[in-house]
């Protein structure tokens, strides 16, 4: 079922003011990213559960979270292990099984061993080989990322970063949460960047590309810290490739953006919404009335209408 | 519970004595606005992603402490990196005592945005 009379009218910059609004509602669940012809579309998981089993070759799938913040207890969400294990349950529940996850960072809220170990409890029961990259939560243990690296760092480099190869698509998670400088935004740093550019040096530009990395690799609100300082000049390394796809969290709502080649796409928390910019004094959970959250949880969705024109994201509930 | 350097434990003492109807033991958690108004200590809020007040002048030996206020961890770090707060939870504060004179620039290292300046002057 579709509803091309809900598509989101697109401002110049190419984001969709509507989605904005109706990802307020929030979906908190994941996002199951489908590869055709080397520009991924995402469909809303509860979207994907309801959608029949595609008849013909199985597309190559693999599926995005982010911003579990396993230990976080307040306004709006009281809860975020029960929420994470509802997304589990969603995945599980899907027709067809994504090759794998990537998680987009803010596992836990406070990198408390108690939260990773709630977390790695929860998305084991996924049953698929997942994929991390930090967020600012995950490195604030004593030794300020130690924790996440003997967690999640294997056969990774630097702060956590490194690539992979699938199905002809070429992966690669970098970490932009380390060494942030005072006034600034997300920061990669000049060792990541170099590593960047050596490891797309010997790949045809006809490769498709996901970079994933936790706070926007673009500048989404640079008031907030909604950016990344060093992310243009990772991109510009990008720009040879015809498709390239930028996965992202941190800011707790839907937000995309077509940029030549380049698809930028932000994620769903499974923990609490944000605001959108503009729209509160501060980035601080998004509070809904308490009656509303489960309702607002379990029935919140998020449909990807793509066309030849950018993609665009269309957030809507399921009921009422 | 409000993390405190060593030398500031009697700031610590002296907020849960200021806060009546609470058990020494669990005054940290309702902090301080009072301690704006002790000699020698400076109260920084942290609301909705902001020092305040962002910019202040201390006398040597003034002991500033910053309270969280918001549902989202903070740090407190000096640019420097003379001093740095384990991170703050919701309500959780940090002291330090400010002996040297200068200008203390300083973020919070979750959300660098956030900035705030210390000047410290003679007493
Ligand atoms: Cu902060
Ligand atoms: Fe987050
Ligand atoms: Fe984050």
């Amino acid at each position: 079922m579709r509803h091309h009379d809900d598509d989101p009218k697109l401002d110049a910059d190419g984001i969709a003011r509507r989605g904005f609004l109706e990802c307020m509602a929030w979906a908190g669940t994941g996002v199951l990213w489908s590869i055709g012809g080397g520009l991924p579309s995402s469909l809303g998981l509860t979207r994907a559960l309801a959608a029949e089993a595609p008849t013909g070759a199985a597309p190559f799938t693999f599926l995005q979270i982010s911003d579990s913040h396993v230990g976080f207890d307040k306004p709006a969400n009281p809860d975020a292990t029960a929420t994470l294990r509802e997304a589990v349950g969603r995945i599980a529940g899907l027709p067809v099984k994504p090759s794998f996850v990537i998680h987009t960072g803010d596992i836990s809220h406070l990198s408390k061993d108690k939260e990773f170990d709630d977390a790695d409890q929860i998305l084991r029961e996924v049953g698929l080989p997942m994929f991390f990259v930090p967020g600012e939560h995950d490195l604030l243990d004593e030794g300020r990322g130690k924790s996440y690296l003997a967690r999640y760092g294997k056969g990774s480099r630097g702060a956590g970063w490194y690539s992979f190869d699938q199905n002809g698509v070429h992966f690669v998670g970098l970490v932009n949460v380390v060494d942030l400088k005072a006034g600034g935004l997300g920061n990669l740093g000049a060792d990541q960047i170099a590593w960047l550019e050596r490891d797309l040096a010997g790949l045809p530009s006809s490769t498709p590309i996901v970079v994933f990395a936790h706070i926007p690799l673009w500048t989404v609100a640079a008031e907030w810290g909604w950016g990344t300082a060093d992310g243009a000049q990772a991109l510009g390394h990008l720009k040879r490739f015809g498709s390239v796809t930028v996965l992202n969290g941190h800011i707790h709502q839907v937000m995309q953006k077509i940029e030549g080649n380049v698809t930028f796409h932000t994620a769903r928390s499974t923990a609490f919404p944000q605001p959108v910019p503009g729209t509160a004094p501060s980035p601080g959970p998004l509070k809904v009335p308490a009656g509303e959250l489960r309702k607002l949880l379990g029935i919140a969705t998020v449909d990807v209408v793509s066309g030849d024109g950018p993609l665009a994201i269309v957030d809507r509930p399921l009921a009422g | 519970m409000i993390k405190v350097c060593p030398a500031t434990i009697a700031v610590a003492i002296l907020v849960a004595v200021g806060a009546p109807g609470v058990a020494p033991a669990s005054a940290a958690d309702a902090l301080p606005t009072a301690l704006s108004a002790g000699i020698g200590t400076v109260a920084v809020r942290i609301d909705n992603f902001t020092f305040t007040p962002t910019d202040i002048t201390v006398t040597a030996g003034t002991t500033v402490t910053w309270t969280n206020g918001d549902d989202i961890p903070h740090t407190v770090v000096a640019s420097d990196r003379s001093f740095r707060s384990p991170v703050l939870d919701t309500d959780e504060g940090f002291s330090f005592t400010f002996t040297a004179i200068g200008t203390f620039e300083y973020f919070c290292s979750l959300h660098p945005h956030m900035v705030g300046i210390i000047r410290v002057v003679a007493s």
